[in-house]
């Protein structure tokens, strides 16, 4: 089959791989038939997170066709229509039980790997490094899929896979983002980031009952497509983004700030950025933090740091001051995807269509290209669907 | 005096690490690892106390073969994949609580070991705490079994009481392309990276299917 590998730094290539096959009774294999280019694969690609193997299947947001089940998943048939979340949760942990399905105890067989890393491991996730489980992504015709009685939603209805495959992950994600805001009327949500998460994150806040959502990035198409999701935006290119934030909440600050940037953050102050990005280059920090640095900064006193963006090791320069003399709080996690993918088909049913973010239609052969248009905002790439078939 | 001291310090480490996997090895041969369990604890004892089942989770065991009266017989893959074999018997039972054990015969593989079964704290499932001791190299015995834990022991006892509790709860190892081999736990110290066949390496575009 085709497959999209990670083959080094900056470098994917759509090669032949064997088929997977059912290696446990849970395992399902399906036959993808939309999946997507994530911002957190360009980390991958940028060669940011440790522990990626020379072809490397990528790929963590996939839809498609069962077509083969272990004995023992019964909920699932050849034929069922599934989108699939990324991270690989067992159903039976202790973390499950109470819902934090990203940090599944059972889902990684390489935990050791990790937590050598940070401590203790979180979940294994599809296409996402060997220190996260090894398992291959669905960037590609077929996938395994374990504990597929836990995770995958069937999609028994005729809606286009456009509009449900982000439940695998961006939609939920953002999602969560703005939830860990804990909006209550009145409320200001400052986003960093005007990539597809965050403009999930911006639609969700403002769902949720935010009085105003603002949204900030540097690349006007982005922040064209945030607006046109009801949020205010500000070009960190153009204004002073604390002074905005001030501005706007007449000094108060924004109650809640989500990070929907990440470990690669663009700092619009060059030394700053030289700086970051000479230590992350030496490997002396794996992150560059800008975003959640301003983010902390921004936020009022008692207010809430909501963390999305992806981090992968360590960061440099973190103000602890203004965080622990003001009584921040900060949330954080990969998304509890599946916790979130009913009550967001509901959502989709009754007519949000989260298909608004996707720019690029393109076949899976057609990865590397994608890859680099994503990674440079080229075309105004805000979002690629491959189609493997 | 500073045994005394040395001896609070391993309480307080192990009040602070309880419910965590932890282990400890120290020079003289001893390990120690835990994980906690998220099923009740006679579930837990009993699986564990059919010792046929340990091939299931233990990385290095092929088989364990029980005998009438508490004896039992290893088959063990040690380095280089010679097959290790060796006599134990069960010195302590409580049920639900603890179960010890002792090798017999050959220095080489002399060791004694016990695992302990205890509730969790607020319906957490169940705590479950290996010791094990054998004698390291220079001291002769345990030779062997030195070997087999190899240069990061504590890590593979670790490993072997993570893939316990996935098999306690979930029913299965946990496999990835990076680990397919699953129950044959030891060779997932040799993993494959998730990878196309050499064979396979040509671009997909003249590939059919």
């Amino acid at each position: 089959m085709k497959a999209n590998c990670w083959m080094g730094r900056n470098k994917v290539e759509v090669l032949d791989v064997p088929e997977p096959g059912i290696l446990n009774p849970r395992d399902a294999v399906v036959r993808v038939t939309s999946t997507a280019i994530c911002g957190s694969d360009l980390h991958l690609y940028d060669g940011y997170i440790p522990t990626m193997r020379k072809g490397d299947v990528l790929g963590h947001e996939f839809m498609g066709e069962v077509v083969e089940v272990g004995p023992g998943v019964a909920n699932l048939r050849p034929g069922d229509r599934v989108v699939v979340p990324f991270p690989i949760a067992c159903g039976a942990c202790l973390a499950c039980e109470h819902g934090m399905y990203s940090l599944c105890e059972n889902s990684n067989p390489n935990a050791g790997l990790a937590e050598k890393m940070m401590g203790h491991s979180p979940a294994g996730i599809f296409g996402y490094s060997h220190m996260l489980g090894g398992y291959p992504g669905g960037q590609a015709q077929y996938a395994r899929v374990p504990f597929a009685d836990i995770g995958p939603i069937k999609i028994d209805d005729d809606l286009p896979d456009e509009k449900v495959l982000f439940l695998s992950d961006i939609l939920p994600t953002g999602w969560m983002g703005a939830e860990m805001c804990d909006i209550k009327p009145g409320d200001v949500i400052a986003v960093w980031g005007a990539g597809p998460v965050g403009q999930f994150a911006a639609a969700a806040a403002l769902q949720l009952g935010a009085e105003q959502v603002v949204s900030i990035d540097r690349f006007p198409y982005r922040l064209e497509i945030a607006g046109r999701a009801g949020a205010l935006t500000l070009n960190y290119e153009e204004v002073d983004v604390l002074d905005a934030l001030r501005d706007i909440t007449a000094g108060r600050g924004p109650d809640a700030c989500i990070d929907a940037v990440g470990m690669e953050a663009h700092y619009p102050v060059a030394a700053v950025q030289a700086y970051d990005r000479a230590k992350q280059a030496a490997r002396l920090e794996t992150d560059r933090p800008h975003a959640l640095r301003e983010a902390i900064m921004a936020c009022r006193n008692g207010g809430i740091v909501s963390v999305i963006g992806v981090y992968g090791g360590f960061v440099d320069k973190f103000p602890m001051g203004s965080f622990m003399n003001r009584s921040l709080t900060m949330r954080t996690g990969q998304c509890h995807v599946q916790r979130y993918m009913k009550p967001l088909l509901d959502r989709i049913r009754e007519g949000f269509d989260p298909s608004f973010v996707i720019t690029h239609h393109m076949r899976l052969e057609d990865a590397p290209r994608a890859f680099e248009m994503f990674k440079n905002k080229e075309h105004y790439c805000n979002k690629v669907v491959l189609s493997p078939w | 005096m500073s045994t005394t001291i040395n001896r609070q310090a391993h309480r307080l480490a192990e009040a602070l690490e309880r419910g965590l996997h932890v282990v400890r090895f120290t020079p003289s041969g001893g390990l120690h690892a835990a994980i906690t369990v998220n099923r009740p604890r006679h579930e837990v004892y009993r699986f564990w106390r059919d010792l046929e089942n340990l091939p299931r989770f233990m990385a290095h065991v092929e088989s364990v073969v029980t005998v009438p009266g508490g004896g039992s017989h290893w088959r063990v893959r040690g380095p280089a994949n010679r097959i290790i074999e060796w006599d134990a018997e069960i010195t302590r039972d409580r049920e639900d609580e603890l179960i010890s054990w002792r090798s017999l015969g050959g220095a080489a593989t002399r060791h004694r070991g016990s695992v302990r079964f205890t509730d969790a704290p607020g319906g957490r499932g169940t705590e479950v705490r290996v010791e094990m001791e054998y004698r390291t190299p220079g001291g002769r015995a345990g030779l062997v079994v030195a070997r087999l834990f190899g240069e990061h022991p504590e890590q593979q006892v670790r490993d072997d009481l993570r893939r316990f509790k996935q098999v306690m709860e979930t029913g299965e190892v946990a496999r990835s392309a990076g680990s397919p081999e699953g129950p044959r736990a030891w060779r997932q110290f040799f993993q494959h990276k998730a990878q196309p066949a050499e064979h396979a390496r040509r671009p997909a575009q003249h590939a059919s299917r």
